[in-house]
């Protein structure tokens, strides 16, 4: 048995080389298809995140025109990585909502005073219901909505400078 | 040519770590026992040519030559002088040139200094240090050379990361690198200790004074970098459990489990494959750190040049040297012999649960830090943040904080919980009060502060316990130190607890002349101003603060735009009172002519700093007293034949 136990820290290692070399391997599969892309969202509404922006309701992103919504956080340091590339998009025409997850309201005010805001409306989910309806299991990630709500696209992970072309064009074919 | 004879430099260092790695080898091989004597000085030359090398990097900076593309990369001949030295390790290439130097370094302490380790553990240990030396050499040469030429030779460099230009940046990557890398002895004793079976007291008491000097580093560098992220990032937060705080975290928790463990060691031959083990972990946690941030594996904030190809080469060195010292522990320890044993209820007993607490804590932040990783082999990338780390290790450390208070109390090999209740009779008591005050002062105070400021006192009063009753002066220095440092952590919790039970904060958009008050402060906001540095232009609020009836005194927040390379950052204000900070920040105008202002006011929260630097200082103490406690015996053993002989 304590032989056994002797082999263990060296077992746990390999695994971790295992589970890093993979990655190694694969670094960009972000562009998973999701099971929700092409189905309807879910319905939800939620309360503003901030006083100087609305909330969200799935009937906000209905509206006839496609959007992106963008699921976040202020103390998620891969948002603070995709802000630009966020206000790249925004620059370009494109409306973006966001959610704000397990957040608090003058954190997301900071978050967007630092980093910029590009968002038109913001819903807060503290309890993470929405993220999950979603299926959405962490933050960052973007979808793409069209007119008629429904999911055309899911970015997982931060957005990279490289991605906003592949984003743009989502947004493109949705309309 | 300065660039040239740098890289010249580093090759020959490289060619000696070889050449130490191999007179390491022979010489623990049967025959080659008088190659062993050629070890120490080689690894000397070899700390030499990489400062050397080192030293040509930051010329090469302070002469901002462009024609070498990690000064044109990182670099501009506007910036301040501090920050063209402080630039030459505030990249990639140049913070590895650091490491392989702090551990060339580390290793020629140990070849000139080291006189107590049996002959052939010290050239094990020099091996295994050559051989870690060995990989990163090659790594530096093939993957990141810090010396490539550019050319044509731009006109003009990029410029340093505004966020780094500050003079925190002068000194805490050195001072944590001194720490991280220190900690490299530790893990080369272990591999010279494994190799030769040697492991007892006289292999701990050898090993403690290294472990402690590394341990000083890392935590004032811990210390140090946690400030600055809390005045340069302008989040008003001191810890975010970040990648790269997690990467200087963990080999401090497990440095100091080892600090005890050794102890035990040292004092009573017990708990041999357990430090071991804790000094191979120790300095692996460094490497991991080091290669998940670098590998740009694990995003952060404090993003380095993100290359695959590095974070493969990386991999394989820590596959090495982790693999082969954890094989080599599953291979060999069951030959090293058992020590003495002892009872529950003891000081080892109390230092086991402290090492068992640590570790815990240790585990669930690699966990964290690594969950990402494991959900994105799974197809999510996702980000768990501080609700998680909080959550799962603020308890954990509060227990731990307990066995702290109890440990120094109690006997070695035995003792009777009786009396040890008896001896913490006085810090419970004060628990107790101060547990009723905060009820009853303060009855909204969530649960976890509230247990932080409670065993804060009490742990504080316990830690300085072991100097009641005894003659101050003559009390031993490295009691002192432990004192110091205990009684430093509980300051360090009491500022953290404070923080997080106490701090207001506002969140406000004024027009100048408009007033709005935090916790006892009212604070009016006069104007904003455009100032300008030498590489910066800013607009900065003057902002006059008033205490109650005290008096006025002036903050100025400014929102910096940078103008190599443009960035905006904002620079926080802070004002510091006896009994905590005022922090202020400037943030985004809007088209009403208002400005939005962030405003905290956080009690005690200097502690935590405070109780870092004891921390430190008691590690100081302790490692001055060992030395000259060691000193007087080894003068007085040297006197001893001399008086026979008369």
């Amino acid at each position: 048995m304590r032989r056994v136990i002797l082999w263990a820290p060296l077992a746990a290692f390999v695994l971790f080389v295992i589970l890093v070399t993979a990655y190694l391997r694969a670094p960009s599969d972000t562009a998973i298809r999701s099971h929700l892309v092409g189905r309807p969202l879910p319905d939800f509404a939620l309360q503003a995140a901030v006083p100087s922006h609305p909330g969200l309701g799935s009937a906000d992103l209905r509206a006839g025109a496609p959007r992106l919504l963008n699921v976040f956080a202020s103390w998620c340091g891969p948002c603070v990585v995709e802000a630009p590339q966020l206000m790249a998009l925004r620059r370009r025409g494109i409306p973006i909502d966001a959610i704000a997850i397990r957040d608090r309201s003058e954190d997301v005010a900071a978050f967007l005073a630092r980093y910029g805001d590009p968002f038109q409306r913001i819903g807060t989910d503290p309890n993470t219901q929405v993220q999950i309806a979603l299926g959405s299991s962490g933050v960052p990630e973007t979808f793409v909505i069209d007119g008629r709500g429904v999911i055309r696209y899911q970015h997982i992970g931060p957005i990279a400078e490289g991605d906003i072309p592949t984003l743009v064009a989502a947004w493109e074919a949705a309309r | 040519m300065i660039a040239e004879a740098g890289l010249a430099a580093l090759w020959l260092a490289a060619a000696l770590s070889l050449l130490q790695l191999a007179l390491g080898v022979m010489a623990l091989m049967q025959g080659g026992e008088g190659l062993g004597r050629a070890i120490r000085p080689v690894a000397v030359a070899q700390a030499a040519l990489a400062s050397f090398a080192f030293l040509t990097l930051v010329l090469l900076f302070l002469r901002t030559d462009l024609s070498v593309a990690l000064v044109a990369a990182n670099s501009h001949s506007m910036k301040p002088f501090i920050y063209k030295f402080a630039g030459a390790w505030g990249n990639h290439e140049g913070s590895m040139l650091l490491w392989v130097t702090v551990l060339a370094v580390a290793g020629a302490a140990v070849a000139w200094l080291e006189r107590r380790l049996p002959d052939r553990t010290l050239i094990g240990t020099l091996a295994a240090q050559a051989a870690i030396g060995l990989g990163f050499y090659a790594f530096l040469l093939f993957s990141s050379n810090p010396f490539e030429r550019l050319s044509p030779v731009p006109v003009e460099g990029n410029g340093l990361n505004p966020l780094l230009q500050d003079p925190g940046l002068a000194f805490h990557p050195p001072t944590l690198y001194f720490g991280y890398v220190g900690i490299s002895i530790a893990f080369s004793f272990a591999v010279g200790a494994l190799v030769t079976r040697d492991v007892g007291p006289l292999f701990a008491r050898a090993m403690r004074p290294w472990v402690l000097g590394a341990w000083i580093f890392l935590t004032l560098g811990i210390t140090a970098g946690s400030y600055w992220a809390y005045y340069e990032l302008g989040w008003g937060g001191w810890w975010f459990w970040d990648p790269v705080e997690n990467a200087s975290l963990m080999p401090w928790l497990a440095a100091t489990a080892l600090l005890h463990s050794v102890t035990v060691l040292a004092t009573r031959g017990a708990l041999r494959a357990w430090t071991v083990m804790l000094a191979v972990v120790a300095f692996s946690m460094s490497m991991v750190g080091t290669f998940l941030v670098r590998s740009g594996i694990l995003t952060s904030v404090h993003a380095f040049a993100v290359d695959p190809e590095r974070g493969a080469f990386i991999l394989v060195l820590l596959a090495l040297y982790i693999g082969g010292a954890l094989a080599l522990f599953g291979l060999r320890i069951h030959t090293v012999k058992e020590g003495s044993t002892f009872e529950p209820v003891s000081r080892e007993g109390a230092l086991v649960a402290n090492n068992l607490f640590l570790c815990v804590v240790l585990g669930l932040v690699l966990i964290g830090t690594l969950y990402p990783l494991v959900t994105e082999a799974l197809g999510e990338k996702i980000s768990i943040g501080p609700p998680y780390f909080n959550l799962v290790t603020g308890p954990i450390a509060l227990v731990l904080v307990i066995a702290m208070a109890a440990g120094p109390l109690l006997r070695w090999r035995s003792d009777r919980a009786g009396a040890l209740l008896r001896r913490l009779a006085l810090p419970v008591l004060l628990t107790a009060l101060v547990l009723l005050a905060c009820v009853l002062l303060a009855p909204r105070i969530r649960i976890l502060p509230l247990l932080g400021l409670v065993l804060a006192t009490g742990v504080g009063a316990a830690s300085l316990a072991p100097l009641w009753g005894r003659n101050l002066r003559r009390t031993p220095l490295h009691i002192w130190g432990m004192a110091i440092a205990h009684f430093g952590i509980a300051v360090s919790l009491a500022g953290m607890a404070s923080e997080s039970a106490f701090t207001q904060e506002r969140l406000i958009a004024l027009r100048p002349g408009q007033s709005t008050a935090v916790g006892p402060f009212s604070i009016r906001f006069d104007q904003v101003a455009p100032v300008a540095g030498p590489n910066w232009t800013a607009v900065e609020a003057q902002l006059t603060v008033r205490r109650a009836e005290g008096r006025a005194f002036t903050m100025r927040p400014q929102a910096r735009m940078f103008s190599s390379p443009a960035q905006p950052t904002s620079e926080a204000d802070i004002a510091t009172i006896w009994n905590g900070q005022l922090y202020t920040v400037l943030g985004e105008n809007d088209p009403q002519g208002r400005w939005q202002l962030r405003l905290w006011w956080k009690p005690f929260v200097t502690l935590i700093w405070l109780g870092g630097g004891l921390v430190a200082l008691g590690g100081l103490l302790a490692l001055a007293g060992r030395m000259w406690r060691e000193r007087r015996a080894r003068r007085a053993a040297q006197l001893e034949p001399a008086e026979a002989w008369a």
